[in-house]
């Protein structure tokens, strides 16, 4: 027992002695021949993989684009799966602010996986700008510190989720709506923005419903949307399982001819495999790429020639512009101190912050002090039956505000 | 048995299993996507590595079970099924290339071909594979023939080398944090950007065979010295033992950077869990498949005592911590009282069905307004420790520790309790238990609350670490890791909790290639390990008698 | 009289009558509000129960599946959700090819049929290797050993057919003739739902005949009761285990197939959650019990369709759908509450429960 005392003593001696707080380095020293390396932390496994494959080859053709290199040190990307949902977002966050190597993070895919994520980063002072998150909440200024390093480069869904809710009451002209979500970040604060201005607009709206990733099984919640007789049914979940509210809808009386729309989370071709037939005359809001410019169509060759395929989900622009917003970022505070780069991710995180007017593919980027980058343009698709036999997202808006 | 049999059963059948094998690490993509990372820099890709290791395994295997004692015959055996373990991939490569099937089976590439056949095409490429299989035939059949000692030696240098190369991402870092001149030194002497050098290669394995060469001679003389000492040296001996191995507990984060010390507290979170769980299932024999509930109760907890998000109650980690723990055994005996009853498999399905329940409750937009739902609790501050901002993972890591310390403590005086034995008594037979007089209802709650209690101490510094709460962090797969991290380790066995955890949580986490497969190794490691030793990787001495005793009628039936 | 009662009944009796009793009052109440509250028309209510069942008997065919196995292993086979799986993910690609080679507009009925093959000969082939595999050396280890094992060949499966298949979308095509609806009784019934239903009982009714009626059933029925008295009597214990497994097999690629015919979407995450729910309908039933085994599969379908519809709205919770696994889940512990060893369960005595 007396042993047991002195042990607990020494221990106790000792770990006050170790707990001296280590000075936490926000300054990245790199020797030469040291890549410069970012951390990706996209979506690539599970139903949503288009999402983050798309982000990640236009991360990829922006690296070769600005060259591959930054003052003489090679540009490494490699990066963590986060799964599109907060735990995941956590698990990679975490094995990304563990690496003290890294830079700066892209990503995430889904705002679920940012909103838990990025504190873990910024906690280790890693700045992080994302090309696909939408939630309002993110760059909110209530967010509070956390999301101090925080910057993204597609649009605010205060935008998306007012111009579906326009869409709907003003030219379609219908009074009554529905929503479902799934309890996602994006879903949720989109159905959010959906209802206020569609109530706004003078709309009402029968039931807001909630589901869970994974389910299968749609029809008992679809009949009990019914069951309030609405005309429009906007459900802005991911893939899996807007594919299956789509088929579902069809099946349910009551709902066969309703209105459907969903948004950018599901634009994508893998959305017409899960939902096939039935995804014709249905909506989608999402970027308006037929406004782009030359640069755009330039990065269309390239993406088909090096990877064979045209882009599968509407955020390689956004990628690609947030890797550009880096590096030029990192250009500009990287100090040189002969074969030894200096690189301060405070200074660089107000660097990024400091953007005005980076001509990017998806406009000119002007981040504000928030962190929101994107001149947002959104447009609302429709799918049509050569669409589904075509297997791609149609490329023309149906409608735009502007 | 013939020698003709011998040579089919052992040969070929191995040699098809082994096909099979191989066959699987290709088209799950294995060969492919780890080719990119050397072992040997420029010679050997890891991917290649995986299967000649896998080709001569399955050689010696055959060799090894060959029941004829013939040496010859066993060579023979060997080599057969190295051959026929190759043809499984020259097979593979001539029919992939002929037909498209990467429509379904999308690691069926053409890269996939050309790293299986070093990039020459044509029959060369097929020759080169069947000769390569030859080769580590060959290579089992002479190891074969060496006596046991040099045999060893062999494998356990190449094993050496692999895990060198294996572990590069590792260890490189660790070097660069250290930045010390020596080390500096050697990391440039043995590895290249990826992989391993040549003389990296050969200084290792020689290395090594000097080290067992040396512990060969002096092991029996060590050893002896030890068993010499006086009774009472023995025990300072152990003791000062215990006082090293807690000053390096104490100082390993230091050295080990952000990285490993993440790893550990992983780990150390877990090792909380398994020790809760190892109370309800190892000792008192009690299988519970919701244990992530509690888990989740202690990490809520603290979430919304501390975090400004949803009610600003301004509690701090260490007030909120108690009240965590005392929620953790409230809800343990709670949800401990309908399930008093039920035995088996009906008692695993009931507790698995709580532990969802909670998850979905915490996600339902319906208690939103309380728990945040699927958005879960964010901005909970880190523990302060006397002003002392606990932020990075090595600071976690001494909470944890402390924690581990408390807790193993705790296990110990209970095993040897009367609490203990009672435990252990119910375990064997609860009918006899409550015919000696142990309160049955009473021994069974005090089970549930002190598990439950570990695990909502292990989810409060989970939540503090982490700095945020989400349900789907909560799932059932936390549940089972833990059960299955107990048995691997060697169920009702403490340091067993410590090995299981350390093997199954952390070993996953360093082996950062596998990211995409680490479910995959992770599924057959549990089955190849409940195979081969299914008491576990320290299993507690009693436990083997008690637990076929507890399967009596069972172990008769099948004699 | 008293005495007597008193003597049986513990605290712990009551409080569990407690518990059990709340939640049906809260049940009660919630229906009782729901109805008087006249949200839902009849056709709402028939669209549920026929939504309900047709999920249902696919979770009966799968707590087959299990149920069988516990009655001759005693042993939870974990890894059933992944042979559920693997069979309807490799007939995607059968009914891809057939689909664009036009084969399934020509001959639908033919076509399903080769999907049905293909995808329950290849669930049988996971079943029997994963028994030979992985359960048969450890017949004579401690039970929670083959559980480990079960759990370790679960994720093999899940992350070998997701290594081997791909882990993106999948989805089986539209087949024409399973389109479209029926009125059965002046109700407007969805024919693949009809479909689902009639070949999960007929499929249920031919394996529980062939479990009670041939000489093998009734060897896997001897097996089931008594290992060693079995293996006295002649009968192949092995045997009889590997035809449980193959059996058990098929009627998983089958429920897999019907699955998939009816939300399409195939990936290699299916089987886990209906193996859950399979396992819990099988547990509710009274494991071990092929009849059982059917009625708690139905009886959990239901309850998912219905039970948030018919007892949260009128508790006024919102998005009551997102709670639905929790009302399954709670409703298996009151049934274990008031009869702990399922609905048909035998009481087992304490060394074989």
């Amino acid at each position: 027992m007396k042993n047991l005392i002195r042990l607990f003593i020494a221990i106790c001696f000792l770990l006050s002695i170790m707990a001296v707080p280590a000075v936490a380095g926000n300054v990245v020293k790199l020797e030469k021949g040291e890549p410069v390396h970012l951390a990706y932390w996209f979506v690539t496994s599970g139903p949503n993989t288009s999402l983050g494959m798309d982000s990640l080859r236009g991360a990829e053709i922006a690296i070769e684009d600005f060259g591959g290199k930054l003052k003489g040190h090679p540009i490494k990307l490699d990066g963590q799966d986060s799964m599109c949902g907060p735990e995941g977002g956590q698990a990679a966050a975490s094995k990304i602010a563990s690496d003290p190597t890294v830079i700066a993070a892209i990503g995430s895919s889904c705002s679920s996986a940012a909103k838990a994520g990025v504190p873990i980063l910024w906690k280790m002072g890693i700045p992080n700008v994302s090309p696909s998150n939408t939630a309002p909440l993110l760059t909110d200024p209530a967010a509070g510190p956390d999301f101090d390093g925080y910057l993204r480069t597609c649009h605010n869904d205060n935008i998306q989720g007012a111009i579906a809710a326009e869409f709907a009451y003003s030219q379609l002209g219908v009074k009554k709506a529905a929503t479902i979500h799934d309890g996602s970040v994006y879903a949720e604060s989109l159905q959010r923005v959906f209802s206020d201005t569609f109530r706004k607009l003078g709309g009402t709206i029968t039931s807001q419903e909630a589901i869970s990733p994974g389910d299968t099984d749609m029809r008992p919640v679809l009949t009990k949307i019914a069951s309030g007789s609405p005309e429009f049914l906007y459900y802005p979940m991911f893939i899996a399982e807007s594919g299956h509210v789509t088929r579902q809808c069809k099946e349910v009386s009551g709902l066969e001819n309703i209105a459907l729309m969903s948004a950018d989370g599901s634009f994508s071709p893998d959305f017409l495999k899960a939902a096939g037939k039935a995804a014709k005359g249905m909506y989608h809001s999402s970027p308006d790429f037929s406004a782009l410019g030359d640069s755009y169509t330039k990065f269309l060759a390239k993406h088909k020639a090096k990877y064979g395929m045209d882009p599968e989900a509407p955020f390689h622009a956004h990628t690609y512009d947030a890797v550009i917003l880096i590096l030029n970022a990192i250009d500009k505070v990287a100090v040189v101190d002969g074969d030894t780069l200096t690189i301060d991710r405070m200074a660089l995180n107000k660097a990024m912050h400091e953007t005005k007017g980076q001509k990017g593919l998806t406009g000119d980027l002007t981040c504000n002090a928030n962190g929101d980058c994107a001149n947002p343009k959104i447009a609302i698709y429709k799918t049509s039956m050569a669409d589904i036999k075509a297997g791609k997202m149609s490329p023309k808006p149906f409608w735009k505000k502007y | 048995m013939t020698k003709a049999q011998s040579l089919w059963n052992h040969g070929v059948k191995i040699g098809a299993i082994g096909g099979v094998s191989v066959l699987i690490i290709a088209l799950v993509g294995m060969i492919e996507s780890f080719g990119k990372r050397d072992i040997i820099s420029g010679i050997l890709p890891m991917g290649i590595a995986m299967a000649l290791i896998i080709c001569t395994l399955v050689a010696y295997i055959a060799a090894d079970k060959t029941p004829i004692s013939e040496k010859s015959i066993k060579f023979v055996n060997a080599v057969i099924s190295g051959f026929v373990t190759s043809g499984f991939l020259a097979l593979l490569v001539v029919i992939g290339r002929s037909f498209n099937m990467r429509d379904m089976l999308i690691a069926a590439s053409p890269a996939l071909y050309k790293a299986l056949t070093a990039g020459i095409a044509g029959a060369g490429g097929i020759f080169l594979i069947l000769a390569v299989g030859l080769i580590c035939g060959i290579f089992a059949g002479v190891l074969i023939l060496l006596d046991t000692f040099p045999r060893k030696l062999i494998i356990k240098a190449l094993a050496t080398i692999f895990i060198l190369g294996l572990l590069q991402e590792l260890i490189m870092p660790l070097i660069k944090s250290w930045n010390f001149g020596i080390t500096n030194y050697l990391g440039k002497l043995f590895y290249t950007q990826n992989g391993l050098t040549i003389i990296g290669v050969v200084l290792a394995a020689v290395i090594f065979c000097i080290i067992s060469l040396l512990w060969k001679a002096n092991q029996n003389a060590i050893k002896g010295t030890y068993t010499d000492l006086p009774k009472g040296t023995q025990k300072k001996v152990k003791t000062f033992g215990f006082l090293v191995l807690a000053v390096f507990l104490i100082v390993l984060p230091q050295f080990l950077g952000l990285f490993l010390s993440e790893v550990l507290t992983i780990v150390g979170l877990y090792v909380l869990l398994g020790l809760g769980l190892n109370i309800v299932v190892g000792y008192a024999g009690l299988l519970d498949l919701g244990y992530v509930a509690f888990f989740a109760i202690g990490s809520y907890v603290v979430a919304i005592l501390t975090s400004p998000e949803i009610f600003s109650f301004g509690f701090n980690f260490w007030q909120a911590l108690p009240i965590a723990v005392i929620m953790g055994i409230t809800a343990g005996m709670l949800l401990g009282i309908p399930v008093l009853k039920m035995r088996g498999d009906y008692l695993a399905i009931a507790t698995l069905g709580f532990g969802e329940i909670i998850r979905i409750l915490v996600l339902s937009d319906f208690l939103k307004p309380w728990l945040g739902g699927a958005q879960g609790i964010g901005a909970i501050p880190n523990p302060n420790f006397f002003g002392f901002q606990m932020v990075k993972p090595q600071h976690i890591y001494f909470l944890i520790l402390a924690g581990c310390m408390l807790v193993v403590f705790i296990s110990i005086r209970l095993k040897n309790s009367r609490l203990g034995r009672a435990w252990m008594a119910m375990r064997e037979d609860e009918d006899v238990a409550q015919a000696m007089g142990i309160n049955l209802v009473a021994t069974k709650l005090l089970a549930f609350a002190t598990g439950a209690g570990f695990s909502a101490l292990s989810g409060a510094i989970f939540a503090s670490k982490i700095g945020s709460v989400y349900p789907h962090s909560f799932n059932l797969f936390i549940s089972i890791n833990v059960v299955c991290l107990i048995i691997i380790g060697g169920i009702g066995s403490l340091p067993g909790v410590v090995v299981g955890a350390a093997v199954l949580m952390g070993l996953p986490e360093l082996l950062r290639e596998f990211a995409e497969y680490r479910m995959l190794v992770y599924g057959a490691a549990l089955v190849a390990m409940m195979l081969l030793r299914p008491e576990g990787l320290w299993p507690e001495a009693r436990h083997k008698i008690e637990l076929h005793g507890d399967d009596e009628t069972q172990t008769q039936t099948a004699e | 009289m008293f005495q007597k009662w008193k003597d049986r009944v513990t605290v712990t009796d009551i409080v569990m009558w407690m518990i059990g009793g709340t939640l049906l009052l809260l049940c009660l109440w919630g229906s009782v509000s729901t109805i008087r509250a006249g949200l839902y028309t009849r056709s709402h209510w028939i669209d549920f129960c026929i939504f309900g069942l047709a999920q249902g008997s696919i979770y009966a065919l799968i707590a087959t599946g299990y149920t069988m196995v516990y009655g001759v292993l005693k042993m939870i086979n974990f890894a059933h959700g992944e042979v559920f799986m693997s069979g309807p993910f490799t007939g995607y690609f059968v009914a891809m090819a057939l689909w664009r080679s036009d084969f399934l507009d020509t001959h639908p009925i033919l076509g399903i049929i080769v999907i049905f093959g293909v995808a329950m000969f290849v669930s049988t082939m996971i079943a029997y290797f994963l028994e030979k595999v992985a359960y048969r050396p450890l017949r004579n280890a401690p039970r929670l050993i083959p559980l480990i094992t079960a759990i370790g060949a679960s994720f093999f499966l899940q992350y070998f057919f997701r290594g081997l298949y791909g882990s993106g979308i999948n989805a089986y095509p539209d087949i024409e003739i399973l389109e479209g609806f029926w009125m059965i009784f002046g109700v407007r019934v969805l024919k693949i739902q009809v479909i689902v239903i009639i070949a999960s009982v007929l499929l249920m009714l031919v394996l529980y005949n062939f479990i009670m009626m041939t000489r093998v059933g009734k060897a896997i029925r001897a097996v089931s009761e008594d290992k060693e008295a079995a293996a006295l009597m002649g009968i192949n214990v092995d045997a009889m285990i590997s035809t449980t497994f193959v059996i058990g097999g098929m009627a998983a690629g089958a429920a897999g197939v019907l699955y998939a015919l009816m939300f399409k979407q195939v990936h290699f995450f299916m089987g886990f959650i209906p193996g859950i729910k399979a396992f819990t309908a099988a547990v509710l039933g009274g494991i071990g019990n092929i009849p059982g085994a059917m009625i708690g599969g139905v009886f959990l379908g239901l309850i998912e369709s219905v039970a948030p519809a018919l007892f949260l709205d009128g508790l006024g919770i919102i998005a009551p759908y997102q709670l639905k696994d929790a009302i399954a889940f709670s409703m298996l512990v009151m049934v274990l509450i008031f009869r702990p060893t399922g609905i048909l369960g035998e009481r087992l005595s304490a060394k074989k429960a």
